[in-house]
């Protein structure tokens, strides 16, 4: 299913780990499509292998990582690239920004040269033209008197702006996609406003899409158009944004969004999902969530289940949706 | 910058008066009387007393050291007591050869290290690793003398690639490359080793980091993920161990200078101890001191130039 508008399509995405005790399993059978213009949120706790799917994206896996199946960019799938294939769209067609600001920008390096490198590398600027256009970029993200900026080092720089900066270095070839991992999470709460909203902006004004990694509901809320759920290195649910938070199917994807703090409802009581994510290579039998889940049949116990299509656009990741799809049956297939 | 530089030269002051002290303080402490060696087995007391007298040896310590820092701030470091040569003299015409030798041991030690350490990093836990490391261990543990006398017996005698010893050819000449490469190689296989082993633990701390993922994430080379991104970073330790190194080089070329038959300040030093030539170990002590304090200072000025972060400290 080829579609035109979408930028990334990933299909079957397996991510193992090679480590003494044998091969761990990060990903398994991930697939999901990220469409031009569109906000993807993939949703998890830590240690769901959210980052790892992205970093298989990038072709930035460590060497002891091994991914399977397809990632198609643009139609041609990144796994099946060398490694200077994929160098050259890292940077330029594919961004990423990461979650911790205060070490993801070199030490010794001005603001400017680093900003200024992909435009040299990918765009083959000049080093006067990278200049201009490195300015003009910092300008772009927000960030006040730029051109003095470019000579300071990243240690003079606060994290919301050093966050900035890495926006302007993953924005300055104008992707396709962009890949945020957390971008937030490590920020205050008002300059994390700031940051949703510039990713938001620039989105519209470049038109590309955007894969945002985060564990925070409240960042989905604000941003998503279609949100990806993992958990145990599973897509267990994904929907689009409204119908996720108004009819959500799995009983994790409901988890996550009973342990959200409301501020419309003052008698809410915050609600915890029991028990913690299984670690890879410890998973129980059956469906990794039911040690944890209400609904748990005897079914669950023994046997994984399958992906089951619950609403136009809707899958889930659980027995319950068998009932869902008989409900279902006829509006929609694919 | 020039803060930091002017700052740290002013601290030099203390620190070499202390250092021409303790030098002075510590050899008129030791046994053995500098006026029954110039003197001779034959000298009567008479003799003895009347050189004391005209060498000051019968003032006060304190007004001996007077004598000898207002002589050293003129750059007169005194006289012989054994051949009445003026020591700044004697100093100055061996110390071009220990500073060569010093000079091109470090540079062969850092390309080695730098080199064996960067790719043992990258290659870390391979047999190439494996290798560095055990050619480090090796490197660290061969003492200089063992391994110079193999050098000139396999390369100078046996082959006869390279002249057996001594050196008399300008360092810029290709006769005098030759006449350095042994013994530079002697001298530097030790640094080498432990240049190596820190460039492999820097690079490696470095290459883990989130700027280096940042690196690759926009599409630079790998060849620059390492040269540019990370060797910049991880310089930052290493630098300290060439400038220590180096320092410790133009100290210690005396083993290496006695098995080479090279005419350099570590000879000089030796031939005076033997002989309790008082002045001139003073001077030669006082100038590898000097030259270590100035060494370390030129470290500290290539740490701001390389970490941005020191440099507004």
């Amino acid at each position: 299913m080829q579609d035109q508008n979408s930028v990334l399509e990933v299909e079957g995405l397996g991510v193992r780990f090679r480590t003494e005790e044998g091969d761990v399993p990060a990903v398994q059978g991930a697939s999901f499509s990220v469409q031009r213009g569109e906000v993807l949120c993939i949703v998890g706790e830590s240690g769901c292998g959210k980052s790892i799917t992205s970093l298989s994206v990038m072709g930035l896996l460590p060497d002891s990582a091994k991914a399977e199946g397809s990632i198609r960019f643009d139609g041609n799938d990144l796994l099946a690239m060398s490694q200077e294939e994929i160098r050259q769209i890292r940077g330029n067609e594919v961004s990423m920004i990461f979650q911790e600001p205060m070490t993801s920008l070199n030490p010794v390096f001005t603001v400017g040269f680093q900003v200024m490198e992909p435009l040299v590398i990918h765009r083959k600027l000049s080093k006067r033209e990278a200049y201009e256009e490195a300015v003009r970029l910092l300008e772009q993200v927000g960030i006040p008197d730029p051109r003095k900026r470019m000579e300071q080092y990243p240690h003079e720089l606060s994290g919301g702006m050093r966050q900035r900066v890495m926006i302007a270095i993953a924005l300055s070839c104008q992707p396709k996609l962009l890949i945020a991992d957390e971008p937030t999470t490590a920020l205050d709460v008002t300059i994390q406003a700031q940051i949703l909203d510039l990713i938001l902006k620039l989105k519209e004004e470049t038109g590309m899409g955007v894969v945002l990694i985060t564990h925070d509901m409240g960042v989905v809320a604000e941003t998503a158009d279609r949100v990806v759920v993992m958990y145990a290195g599973k897509v267990v649910e994904e929907a689009d944004a409204e119908t996720l938070f108004q009819d959500p199917k799995h009983p994790y994807t409901k988890g996550l969004l009973r342990s959200m703090p409301s501020v419309d409802d003052e008698t809410y009581a915050l609600e915890p999902i029991p028990g913690k994510l299984p670690k890879p290579g410890e998973m129980p039998q059956g469906c990794p969530f039911h040690p944890r889940c209400d609904d748990a049949m005897d079914r669950c116990r023994v046997e994984s289940p399958r992906v089951f299509t619950v609403g136009p656009g809707h899958t889930s990741r659980c027995w319950l949706g068998e009932e869902e799809k008989q409900n279902h049956a006829g509006k929609s297939v694919g | 910058m020039a803060n930091l530089i002017v700052r740290r030269l002013l601290q030099l002051i203390p620190l070499l008066l202390g250092i021409s002290f303790i030098v002075f303080i510590s050899l008129h402490l030791a046994p053995g009387d500098p006026a029954s060696m110039i003197g001779g087995p034959t000298a009567t007391k008479e003799d003895l007393a009347s050189i004391r007298e005209d060498l000051g040896l019968n003032d006060s310590l304190f007004t001996q050291y007077l004598r000898y820092i207002g002589g050293v701030l003129q750059g007169d470091l005194g006289y012989s007591y054994q051949t009445q040569q003026s020591v700044t003299e004697a100093i100055m015409i061996r110390f071009p050869n220990t500073f060569n030798l010093s000079v091109a041991s470090i540079i062969v030690a850092t390309v080695i290290g730098v080199g064996a350490g960067i790719i043992s990093a990258i290659k870390q836990n391979t047999s190439l690793d494996v290798l560095s490391t055990v050619g480090a261990l090796a490197g660290i543990s061969i003492p200089n003398f063992w391994l110079g006398s193999m050098l000139i017996l396999l390369f100078a005698v046996y082959w006869q690639w390279f002249p057996v010893a001594g050196i008399t050819s300008p360092p810029w000449t290709m006769q005098g490359i030759k006449e350095l490469a042994l013994p530079a190689i002697t001298l530097g296989t030790g640094s080498a080793a432990l240049i190596a082993r820190m460039t492999r633990s820097a690079v490696l701390e470095v290459i883990r980091q989130d700027y280096i993922r940042t690196a690759r994430a926009k599409g630079v080379r790998e060849k620059n993920v390492i040269l540019l991104h990370c060797m910049r970073n991880a310089m930052i330790p290493v630098i300290t161990v060439i400038g220590l190194n180096f320092g410790f080089l133009l100290g210690g070329t005396i083993i290496t200078e006695q098995v080479f038959a090279i005419n350099g300040v570590g000879r000089l030093l030796i031939q005076a101890i033997a002989a309790r030539d008082y002045t001139m170990v003073q001077g030669a002590v006082l100038l590898i001191a000097t030259l270590f304090v100035l060494v370390n200072l030129l470290v500290d000025i290539l740490y701001a130039l390389v970490d941005p972060r020191i440099r507004y400290e």
